[in-house]
């Protein structure tokens, strides 16, 4: 006996779209278990979790704050990885972007005017750009595989954030902690209010605008524009977009240079508000965990803004389950991993199906 | 016992489709029986069954007279029923006696088998050579090895799945013999093709299948082509009229001494390949597959592009440094080989399928970078109703479409452009008879309307009915190119076999 995985003949769009809240539920139904496994009270346990970072608006604050570089980056590992560009390392990228805006108070402490916004978050998305060049140049010069590359790149980023903070970015007056100076006014990120206070004040800041800009501008350039049009095509039938005309070495190029440019964005942003400073672990994997969004987003741009909801939903959860049930905020994680997992089991379940083939049928010699 | 094999209402349903439906077919020893129909008609299905690769979903066999159930291919071998695929299953790197020994059951002694294999080679003309390594064999040695594995399990009833789609037609002449002989020695032979001058000429008895079912059983040598056509199609076929004009238009696309290394371990290197196409004529390409036919269109279309830029001119045009887009833009078009993948997008609607060869050359449908729905259903939906495309829904995805259907909408893709230079290869692969007709008919009425048209095909059949000149490609060589009128099949045979490549050789030695 043995467990095949057949090809369906159709794919059904109804449960594609289902796919996502499937996968939700299993891993609460998961989630559950592993917490009643743990002598904690499961349905309590997912309340403090899932439920509770939702009840006042500071926290939906907070969630805006971890939705924001999830939507960043996830909006455009989507996109990269319809064109089939499997960049993984966003993380790295958000760290590059963080250090490359640094530059600006560290060298320049003094400069107080709003271009210093403007070029700090420049600088983050070019730190990014080329950070994520360079496993694009590895692609098209040497076929290097991206997805090995951009990983272990995000290792260097991190030994070099970790080297610099601890070396010559160290602020002189900060008692040898590993960091730099405080960033302060024009060198951190402008908050909006968008709720009056009636209704309970909600304040957001400019990097929550910039990614849900950045989903909507992405979700127009796949839908209507041809370079989207060349970016899908590629992404599903390599062999017609090259009797296309459309370049496999651009398109290269271009899922890199956005989605680490917009991870780059992501990345200042953060040492620009939530942060406030260069420091090591500036980011919670939020570089890893866009990939979990870009394929519950189901690799749609606005997909990707709900699904960063979900996963922010998760490090939240993990924050509050670390104070009321005393567990590891590493759970955040856990579930993470599970949801992924879940979620890419749905999806292969559409396009496949299991069958058992028995021994006695032997194995069909169709070579038609 | 009257009959070798009998099929009883046999019935193979996948999902909801009725690959077979109530075949009943008997089979004679001693019978060359032909499996007529056309593409999807359920020939590979009925065979597999036979084979006990697949299993019916109702109905019976019976072999010799009682009821049997076919499990495996292993059982069918096991019957005294044998079968040669349309694709080879050899290992090039061994030698033909150990790619024999592979599917013999049971213990084996090398030296006994090879002188076996020799011996039986030589009976049936079918000359081997034991000690050879396949790789460094032709096609036809290599479907030989198939015939003689098969052969020597003595079977009862050999299964041969469209054998000449591969052949010269000096080795499909050499298999005929074989195949007669082994008939006259009692052994069946169940015979799929599309050809039909071929089964009136070997076959005893023709099963003619059409939707899953048998429509008519015939002796086709009491039949003609056409008739044999009708019962396939069911219906009049529309005769393609390669109404001649003289010769004599402005060369529109010229090849000059091209020249392309091979990209790869499996492809063919392009030799000095050198022709003109003129306006006002088709002229095709003949050759057996893999001899250089997908480089050489790769070459034309400028998915790869040429060490020269003169190579290749479009209106007098050098065009061989530029791209695909560039020699649309010059007025060229092409189709390509592969549908589904390469000419189209599977998951794509037909009308973003218009957007894919056409976004550089057509306003309507790009602007300033931005897709113009509108513009491309406009063509789609032109493009639908001017090659009768069927489908199910308004605008459906490509691979909805059945094989013709989507042909059809590929080739008119491109002819809706009106391009001066149209270059194809294999029309109408895999095609039913009814949208081939048509895809000929529009190529050679773009070539009257002034424009230059190229077919890559294998189709000796299509090529007479479209040509005006024939050129044949071996191994990366093109012959030059004769007119239609001039060539018989034998010539075009000899040169599939590599006649110029030998002369341009003696040429060079001489020099």
């Amino acid at each position: 006996m043995r467990l095949v995985l057949e090809k369906r003949a159709e794919r059904s769009t109804r449960m594609a779209l289902l796919s996502p809240l499937i996968a939700i539920v299993l891993t609460l139904v998961t989630g559950g278990i592993i917490f009643a496994l743990r002598g904690l009270d499961p349905l309590a346990a997912l309340y403090v979790y899932f439920i509770e970072p939702l009840t006042s608006s500071w926290s939906i604050e907070q969630l805006i704050v971890k939705a924001t570089p999830l939507a960043l980056i996830g909006a455009a590992l989507g996109v990269s990885y319809l064109a089939n560009v499997w960049n993984i390392g966003a993380e790295g990228q958000l760290t590059a972007g963080a250090i490359f805006g640094s530059i600006i108070p560290v060298y320049f402490p003094e400069m107080q005017t709003p271009l210093t916004l403007v070029l700090m978050l420049a600088l983050g998305i070019i730190g990014g750009m080329a950070f994520g060049a360079i496993p694009a140049f590895l692609k098209n010069r040497f076929s290097a595989n991206e997805i090995l590359t951009s990983l272990m790149l995000v290792y260097v980023a991190q030994l070099i954030l970790d080297w610099l903070v601890r070396g010559p970015w160290r602020d002189p007056q900060g008692y040898n902690f590993p960091k730099t100076i405080s960033f302060t006014n024009w060198q951190t990120l402008p908050s909006f209010q968008v709720l009056p206070p009636s209704i309970g004040p909600l304040y957001v800041n400019l990097g929550a605008i910039l990614a849900v800009l950045a989903a909507i501008s992405l979700a127009f350039l796949m839908g209507r524009t041809l370079k989207g049009f060349e970016l899908r095509v590629q992404g599903v039938a390599p062999r017609a977009g090259r009797f296309a005309g459309f370049s496999r070495e651009k398109t290269v190029w271009f899922c890199f240079l956005l989605s680490g440019g917009l991870a780059g964005l992501a990345g200042i942003c953060e040492v620009m508000s939530t942060v406030g400073q260069l420091q090591p672990g500036i980011s919670p994997g939020y570089g890893f965990t866009a990939i979990i969004v870009a394929f519950l987003g189901r690799l749609n741009p606005i997909g990707a803004l709900v699904a960063a909801f979900a996963l922010a939903i998760s490090y939240l959860g993990g924050e509050s389950a670390q104070v009321a049930l005393g567990i590891s905020d590493k759970t955040a994680r856990v579930f993470q991993g599970i949801l992924l997992f879940y979620i890419l089991a749905c999806d292969s379940l559409i396009l496949y199906r299991f069958k058992l083939i028995g021994l006695s049928a032997a194995p069909v010699e169709s070579r038609a | 016992m009257e009959y070798l094999l009998e099929a009883l209402n046999v019935t193979k349903i996948f999902g909801t489709l009725k690959a077979n439906d109530n075949v009943t077919l008997k089979v004679k020893p001693g019978e060359i029986h032909a499996f007529l129909g056309e593409n999807g008609a359920g020939k590979s299905t009925l065979v597999k069954m036979i084979y006990g690769a697949l299993q019916p979903t109702s109905g019976e066999f019976r072999w010799m007279g009682s009821p049997v159930t076919i499990a495996n291919p292993a059982a069918a071998r096991k019957l005294g029923i044998g079968m040669v695929f349309q694709h080879f299953s050899l290992f090039d790197a061994l030698s033909v006696a150990e790619n024999i020994a592979l599917a013999m059951p049971g213990d084996f002694d090398m030296a006994k088998l090879s002188e076996k294999i020799s011996r039986v080679s030589k009976d049936y003309g079918l000359p081997l050579e034991p000690t050879a390594i396949v790789a460094d064999l032709s096609v036809g040695e290599r479907q030989r090895i198939e015939i003689v594995r098969c052969l020597l399990q003595e079977p009862k009833l050999l299964i041969m799945d469209e054998p000449t789609a591969v052949l010269t037609p000096q080795e499909a002449d050499q298999l005929f013999l074989t195949l007669g002989r082994l008939a006259r020695e009692g052994c069946a032979v169940i015979y799929i093709s599309h050809r039909l001058e071929e089964v009136k000429r070997l076959c005893h008895n023709a099963t003619i299948l059409r939707h899953g079912k048998v429509v008519a059983n015939v002796d086709p040598t009491k039949e003609t082509a056409s008739s044999l056509a009708k019962l396939m199609v069911g219906g009049e076929i529309h005769v393609v009229r390669a109404a001649r004009k003289d010769k004599g238009g402005a060369v529109r696309l010229k090849l000059e001494g091209l020249n392309l290394h091979a990209d790869g371990p499996f492809a063919v290197e392009l030799k000095n390949i050198s022709l003109d196409v003129r306006a006002g004529e088709v002229v095709a390409i003949a050759g057996v597959a893999g001899n250089g036919q997908s480089e050489f269109f790769d070459a034309v279309s400028g998915e790869r592009s040429l060490p020269r830029d003169a190579m290749l001119l479009i209106d007098g045009k050098p065009m061989g440094y530029h791209g695909v887009n560039a020699r649309r833009n010059a007025g060229a078009a092409f189709v390509p080989e592969e549908r589904l993948g390469h000419g189209a997008v599977p998951g794509f609607r037909l009308s973003e399928n218009v957007i894919l060869t056409r976004h550089s050359s057509d306003e309507a449908l790009v602007k300033s970078g931005m897709m113009q729905k509108n513009g491309a259903s406009g063509v789609s939906e032109r493009v639908i109703k001017a090659f009768d495309v069927r489908k199910g829904k308004p605008d459906p995805e490509a691979r909805a479409l059945s094989g013709g259907n989507l042909q059809k909408f590929v080739v008119g893709r491109e002819l809706d452009r009106k391009p001066g230079v149209l270059v194809v290869n294999q029309p109408t692969w895999g095609v039913d008879a009814g949208a081939s007709a048509t895809i000929r008919q529009a190529i050679i009425d773009l070539a009257r309307q002034g424009s230059a048209v190229l077919v890559i095909s294998q189709d000796l059949d299509e090529i007479f009915e479209v040509a005006d000149r024939i050129a044949v490609i071996s191994r990366g060589q093109l012959s030059e190119a004769y007119p239609s009128s001039e060539l018989s099949a034998e010539k075009i045979g000899l040169l599939m076999a590599g006649e110029h490549e030998t002369r341009e050789m003696a040429h060079a030695a001489r020099a």
